[in-house]
């Protein structure tokens, strides 16, 4: 017979398992990335173009697009998804139409990437005549990342206690002013996390944008929003498998790359967030 | 349905300069009310009125409908799903249902049960209302809350703190906080649901006196849970049981003497 400690022993055994398995791989790539594309880290790499067929230089373009492309994604998704969000959750009556429209959102943040790249191949690049363009590809970008801040944004302002807006309804205040005056301030940490979730995808997605907006070798600059860009991702994709001899570490430099970037936005978000909630009285 | 508004005089003698006069003229007029929630028919039939400058208790157990009235007087209900009421309330000759919401609520403030600031400041909290109706000034909004935290008997304690986030006060202090909120707005009448429920005897009393003073310039509905407190506070108190309204007396007759069994053994704690 095995005593109780001993089984409340074993059980925290496994729930301790079951941590190191999930952090084990995640520290490995990161460890991986960096001790592999440390050596790439020049500020040359960072600031050059890509030269001799990518095979030196830098990944200056790249970057630049992948934070017009983040950025783009973010100005287009944000406001959209917050407005349906507020609609959801605020002004839609609660019968079956609404609970499918709710449903149909999350499950959209489960379709595969690819499927956002057709789609923006279609509607963005053919249909409205964009070409492959960084517009093209941010509105692909945001379409895919909608749902995920739709979502977030929507149980944020739902977590805003009922009792509040009654409080606030009973003092005279019209819906309107309730929710721009007592929801919305407090859901703000929980919406930035939302758009914390969409810049990680946008930033770091391949598929929507290899139709859409991703130049093979643009050894140059965007001009305008109607131009192509390299991005991060797409980079390391074509530098991994479409040119033979491309130094190792210049592959992982590339990723190194993009974790920063990536980390860095969000480490902003992340700040932001904090902030808010410092203000945050209750 | 039958309106009742042309039959009634609105009563206009709600000057606030003289307080002592109390005038029994009817301020709310309440015909055949019933409310359900889905299914539920949570007040069957309820006709009373409510006179100016008076409190007036509601009394009741659990699940008497005594919340749910009194949520229907400022409309709050009818953010609710499945709400239905027929019948009619009239506040000063005018039927609630066809006023402008927003102005019914500045009207009929309320008080609710558990202690409520919003997430602001003490001095946001009071000038909320203010603020909501368009009140940019700020030496308004200053004497709107200096005036509205004296009314609640809660100035002297924190006028050093109106900066400090209103979740810092005591329960009881939160609780004035929320009548002086309430008072900002000027509302002619002043719904209290069960105010002392989360309070110590000590903040229960002093939450009494501050209605028992503010009764001389607004007209009080109070429901409560205590039947001590109804005894000590109440000009009439009306007694609810499972969604109707037993007896409505004189709260001395009412304790003293009912004319209904079941307001008896209720008083005398013999169940709810």
């Amino acid at each position: 017979m095995i005593s109780s400690l001993g089984k409340q022993k074993i059980a925290f055994f496994f729930l301790f398992l079951a941590n190191l398995l999930v952090i084990v791989p995640v520290g490995l790539i990161l460890l991986i990335i960096i001790q592999k594309g440390l050596p790439a880290m020049t500020w040359q790499f960072i600031t050059d173009i890509p030269r001799q067929g990518m095979r030196t230089g830098g990944i200056f373009p790249a970057i630049i697009g992948t934070i017009y492309l983040v950025a783009g994604s973010i100005l287009f998704a944000l406001p959209i998804g917050l407005l349906a969000a507020i609609y959801l959750s605020e002004y839609a009556k609660d019968n079956v139409l609404t609970r499918m429209i709710k449903l149909a959102i999350v499950n959209l943040a489960g379709v595969p990437s690819v499927v956002y790249g057709l789609f923006g191949l279609v509607l963005f690049v053919s249909f409205c005549k964009f070409g492959a363009s960084i517009l093209a590809g941010s509105l692909t970008l945001g379409i895919m990342i909608l749902p995920i801040i739709i979502t977030t944004s929507r149980e944020a302002l739902e977590s805003v206690p009922a009792m509040f807006r009654e409080v606030s309804l009973s003092l005279g205040a019209s819906k309107w002013q309730t929710i721009r005056h007592i929801v919305l301030p407090n859901a703000i940490p929980g919406i930035i996390t939302g758009t914390i979730l969409g810049i990680g995808r946008a930033a770091g997605e391949t598929a929507p944008i290899l139709f859409t907006v991703a130049a093979f070798y643009l050894p140059r600059l965007p001009k305008s929003i109607f131009d192509q860009a390299m991005a991060l991702p797409y980079h390391l994709y074509v530098i991994s498998t479409q040119v033979p001899n491309v130094e190792e570490k210049v592959r992982y430099g590339t990723a190194l790359v993009l974790l920063i970037l990536v980390l860095f936005v969000n480490l902003v978000a992340i700040v932001i967030r904090s902030q808010f909630r410092k203000k945050k009285k209750w | 349905m039958v309106n009742p508004v042309k039959n009634i005089k609105s009563d206009d003698v709600c000057n606030r300069n003289v307080p002592e006069k109390v005038s029994h003229g009817i301020k709310i007029d309440i015909h055949n009310l019933n409310i359900w929630f889905a299914e539920n028919h949570a007040l069957k039939n309820v006709s009373m009125q409510v006179f100016s400058h008076e409190i007036l208790c509601a009394i009741g157990p659990a699940n008497s409908g005594k919340t749910s009235f009194l949520r229907t007087i400022n409309r709050l209900n009818s953010v609710l799903p499945n709400f239905k009421t027929t019948g009619a309330i009239v506040l000063d000759g005018q039927d609630i249902t066809k006023m402008d919401v927003e102005l019914l609520r500045k009207k009929v403030g309320m008080v609710f049960a558990m202690p409520s600031p919003l997430p602001l400041s003490v001095f946001d909290n009071v000038a909320y209302g203010a603020r909501m109706s368009g009140i940019k000034n700020r030496n308004k909004l200053n004497a709107v809350v200096e005036r509205s935290l004296q009314q609640a008997y809660l100035w002297q304690e924190i006028k050093d703190r109106l900066n400090e986030s209103a979740f810092k006060l005591s329960g009881g202090q939160q609780q004035r906080l929320c009548i002086a909120r309430t008072l900002a707005v000027e509302p002619d009448v002043i719904l209290f649901d069960e105010p002392c429920s989360g309070l110590d005897p000590i903040s229960t009393t002093k939450v009494e006196e501050a209605m028992l003073k503010l009764k001389e310039s607004y007209t009080i509905i109070l429901v409560t849970n205590n039947v001590k407190q109804a005894a000590r506070v109440g000009n009439r108190t009306a007694f609810f049981l499972n969604g109707e309204l037993i007896e409505l007396d004189r709260t001395e007759k009412l304790f003293t003497a009912p004319s209904d069994q079941r307001t008896d053994g209720y008083i005398r704690g013999k169940f709810g």
